[in-house]
């Protein structure tokens, strides 16, 4: 189903995203091979248990046999059966900085996966796709590295406290201000965890009596901060605004479910780039939604920071529109910013609030100087402060790169989803066999990619996800191209039944983006 | 008429407005480095507040360890452990932890609060039956709602109340045995417990542990690289074999000088949070040069394992004292390196102890130590503790410190509460 949308105005640009449906044949394919697991899984099972073959799982103490179990025997049928004959897809130790080129360590196992041993040798340069390095900010040399090398002799690794007792440094506040000029807001704050960002700030927006809508492919952090808070949750299908508009409808109309009082907030939960989906959220229809509400909107740009608009601020740059707009902007520094922690933007009321009541500022740790440092430093890059022009070069270089590859992925005939300017790049596989299968394919050509099956997506629909970068040349991403082309006809992969005719190759499209004259 | 309901609404303000002079708005600025002479606002002092136990933020080998990581792997790892986020040095601490502790198996976190905070719901969840001490830290509160279990709660370090709450589910056991036969039960205690300095009595518990069949969580944050001979913690200093505590999470924010957190125990335990902890499968893994800091910091510990002993004279010194200071009791066992001072007679509301408080405290910044208040989430927590000034002991601080911080606490004392 393609969408190109210029709904009354509301957009400034074309809006194209797309979700092929599965072919028929496909999914039938995909459950039979599933059924055939889950058969062989049973039967494998009741071999174990009547001891017919070895069992290798970690067992309970002899002592404590006679405890209640500790985890329940279904609970694990996915993970004994299903996931550990393709384990080696993922936790994949490198060995060198994650940049666009990985060295890995080697890994063998003899006895399908149960264990591994290192041989002892390291690949080298395989192309990375994998890591979360969009701006290419992930490197061992250079300004940013010698920077935070300097702060961390200065102030050593650690910081031994919280930040409302003895953990507020000077570099911390130094880091807030720049976040906050960064992201056009009045004010900001950083946190130690991105996650944790999530989890421990929710809580403290919203409580009892308040309401929140959060989307169905929402960030586990999201919903165990949603969870955390205790608010009632209601889901609404994933980036469809009309099923947005009905849910507030029925909310401020209706009141709470029992006592029919009326709610005494409503908090709307989107991410920016969806990381599994590839697909960009409807900014400039959620923020019409929330004004004609009255609702407040809290938007989790983990991935969408640095990787999308024309100066790499994020996704409300994006659609153009003004920060002032979004109540609460969070965001990750662990993606595009090459260090680690989180971040929330806003009012000035709103983050004195979060510097009284946040959990994160009475009980957690602060952010390590040296990380801070890498921060400040990539930031004043990408913002042009630092006096080059290697920040502006590197956003257009993703755009570039994002631009070209899915392109090529389509006319090769996969099956890709989400929105063309995401860098997040999902290329679907369906079934069981053909996860393991491509990794490992993958490897084998030199180039990491990620695979994704269940839970992390819905059980028919697994996935490679394909994480593009400003590091990347043209040159690797041919490479890329050529082999994924191979192992897609080898895996017969190539799903799509809407064909693109190859365009002409013609150079990136200078027009696309408002350039100021400099 | 809907048009009107919607058009009638009026919700509250996202955040109520926080009053410019709320105590925990304005935060004390250090200007450097968190060491052992710290910079706050503007004056120098003798650090008396950060966690930095063993002396290890401002040690030359664990800094040069770091830049040697930061040279060859960046600052950040791009990505969670599944994806491209597992460096070598992250399984080598891991094994070390595991060596260190002497379990089978270590698990990091890149973040201490989040260890907790997710192993817990990992093992526990909606059904299963939680028995945690009253003064448990707020990370271990949070990991319990969200695990979703039922929890029950016993007075302080009181295993007569404990064991009339097993008593009492042991009861409802008999009435319904097939639901009894699937809920898992867990006890989670602190081995130092930052709230109240004290020990819990873990020779009790592991006694009442196999009588009724209950799992025990071991949080050490604070007791890891303090307590036990070897500064294995408090398995060490009860000399308690390490197999019969099913899971020992800790930070490696305090004794370690770096960030994150880890859990050891048996590879039984340990290896299902690699699927099922949130805070491991869904965020960035730690910064190679914090791990860095922590292999070397971790090797320090092992080479010199007369820190310990050290250390614990030190408390024992201070908490001596500061006995006697009119108007302030002292808090926590005396060998306990984060000891609280709470007033002895409290006025009438919470607010005004703070305020006293803070004078005492604002008295000693002025006066050269650099003393800080315990925080809390007033309306958050389970059991909220009396308001308290924090004390903390490092190996770093000499004897004439020492003391010239006992005598200005009692000084301060003086001034302001008289």
């Amino acid at each position: 189903i393609n969408h190109v949308m210029h709904n009354g105005g509301l957009y400034k640009r074309p809006f194209n995203e797309a979700f092929e449906e599965t072919p028929m044949l496909v999914a039938v394919l995909t459950y039979v091979g599933y059924g055939v697991l889950t058969l062989f899984g049973y039967l494998r099972d009741f071999m174990r248990q009547w001891k017919i073959e070895k069992c290798q799982n970690a067992t309970e103490r002899e002592e404590q046999k006679d405890f209640v179990p500790l985890y329940q025997d279904f609970e694990n049928f996915y993970n004994r059966n299903l996931y550990m004959r393709i384990r080696d897809s993922w936790n994949r130790p490198i060995c060198s900085v994650p940049g666009a080129k990985v060295d890995m360590m080697e890994r063998v196992s003899y006895d399908y996966n149960w264990t591994f041993t290192y041989t002892g040798r390291v690949i080298k340069d395989i192309i990375n796709m994998g890591s979360y390095n969009y701006l290419g900010f992930a490197q061992n040399a250079g300004t940013c590295q010698e920077a935070a090398a300097k702060v961390l002799s200065q102030y050593g690794a650690g910081v031994c406290s919280t930040r409302q007792e003895m953990g507020n440094l000077d570099k911390h506040e130094e880091l807030e201000k720049l976040v906050a000029r960064f992201l056009g807001v009045e004010s900001a704050m950083a946190y130690g965890m991105g996650f944790a960002t999530n989890s421990m700030n929710i809580p403290a927006l919203v409580g009892k009596g308040c309401l929140i809508l959060s989307d169905e492919l929402n960030h586990a952090s999201l919903v165990l901060g949603a969870r955390l808070s205790g608010a009632t949750i209601r889901i609404f299908k994933h980036n469809n605004m009309q099923s947005l508009e009905k849910l507030l409808k029925d909310a401020i109309v209706h009141g709470q479910p029992r006592t029919r009082r009326p709610w005494k907030k409503i908090l709307i939960l989107v991410e920016g780039i969806y990381s599994m989906e590839g697909s960009i959220v409807r900014l400039p229809e959620v923020i019409a939604l929330k004004k004609k509400y009255k609702s407040y909107l809290y938007l989790d740009e983990a991935h969408s920071i640095g990787a999308l608009g024309p100066s790499g601020r994020g996704v409300v740059e994006y659609f153009g529109l003004s920060p002032e707009d979004v109540d609460v902007m969070m965001g990750t520094f662990t993606k595009s910013f090459g260090a680690a922690g989180g971040y929330i933007g806003g009012k000035k009321e709103l983050i004195d609030y979060l510097r009284t009541y946040s959990h994160s500022a009475v009980y957690a740790t602060s952010l390590s100087p040296p990380v801070v440092e890498q921060i400040i430093t990539s930031m004043k890059c990408i913002m042009g402060e630092d006096g080059t022009t290697v920040g502006k070069a590197r956003v257009q270089q993703l755009a570039e790169n994002t631009r070209y590859f899915r392109r090529r992925l389509k006319e090769m005939g996969f099956i890709i989803y989400g929105n063309e300017d995401s860098p997040v790049v999902p290329l679907m596989l369906y079934m069981p066999a053909k996860i393991g299968a491509f990794g490992r394919e993958m490897l084998k050509r030199n180039i990491g990619v990620v695979v994704v099956g269940f839970p992390a997506t819905p059980i028919i629909e697994s996935r490679a996800r394909f994480c593009l970068s400003a590091a990347h040349t043209r040159e690797m991403l041919d490479t890329a191209l050529k082999e994924i082309n191979e192992v897609g006809d080898l895996l017969q992969l190539k799903y799509s039944r809407h064909r693109l005719v190859p365009l002409l190759d013609r150079p990136f499209d200078e027009t696309t983006y408002e350039e100021t004259e400099d | 008429e809907k048009e009107e309901l919607i058009e009638e609404w009026q919700p509250e303000p996202l955040v109520p407005l926080v009053p410019k002079d709320h105590p925990a708005l304005n935060y004390n600025i250090v200007s450097g480095p968190p060491t052992h002479i710290i910079t706050v606002n503007g004056k120098e002092c003798i650090n008396f507040a950060s966690f930095n136990f063993l002396g290890l933020l401002d040690n030359e080998n664990v800094k040069s360890a770091a830049q040697a990581s930061l040279k060859k792997y960046g600052v950040g790892t791009c990505g969670p452990r599944g994806f491209y986020g597992t460096f070598d040095v992250h399984l080598e601490l891991e094994e070390r932890l595991a060596k260190f502790m002497r379990t089978e198996e270590a698990i990091i976190y890149s973040y201490g609060f989040a260890t907790i905070a997710s192993a817990i719901p990992a093992y526990s969840k909606r059904g299963d039956i939680v028995f945690v001490d009253e003064a448990a830290c707020f990370a271990i509160q949070k990991g319990l709602q969200a695990s979703r279990s039922n929890i029950k709660l016993f007075k302080h370090n009181d295993m007569a109340d404990l064991e009339r709450l097993l008593k009492e589910q042991e009861t409802e056991d008999q009435k319904n045995p097939r639901k009894a036969r699937v809920t898992r039960r867990f006890i989670v205690v602190e081995g130092l417990y930052m709230n109240t300095g004290d020990v819990c009595p873990l020779p009790e518990l592991i006694k009442l542990k196999y009588k009724y069949k209950v799992r025990i969580f071991l949080e050490e944050s604070l007791s890891f690289g303090v307590l036990g001979t070897h500064g294995r913690g408090i398995t060490e200093h009860f000399g308690i074999n390490i197999d019969d505590i099913d899971l020992i999470s800790a930070n490696m924010e305090n004794s370690l000088a770096s960030i994150g957190g880890f859990c050891c125990g048996r590879s039984f335990i340990i290896d299902h949070q690699r699927l099922s902890g949130q805070g491991y499968c869904f965020s960035a893994s730690l910064p190679p040069l914090l791990a860095a800091a922590a292999i070397e910091a971790l090797n320090i510990m092992e080479d010199n394992p007369d820190i310990f002993q050290t250390l614990r004279a030190k408390c024992e010194r201070i908490h001596k004292a500061l006995q006697g200071i009119t108007g302030l009791k002292v808090v926590g066992e005396s060998f306990s390196p984060a000891l609280h001072l709470q007033l002895e007679e409290s006025c009438a509301s919470r607010d005004n102890d703070v305020k006293l408080l803070k004078r005492v405290v604002d008295y000693c910044i002025n006066n050269g130590i650099a003393l800080t208040q315990a925080c809390y989430l007033e309306k958050e927590e389970k059991c909220l503790p009396p308001p308290s000034i924090r004390v903390v002991v490092t190996v770093e601080q000499t004897e004439q410190e020492l003391d010239k911080a006992a005598a200005l606490l009692k000084e301060a004392a003086q001034s302001v509460l008289s």
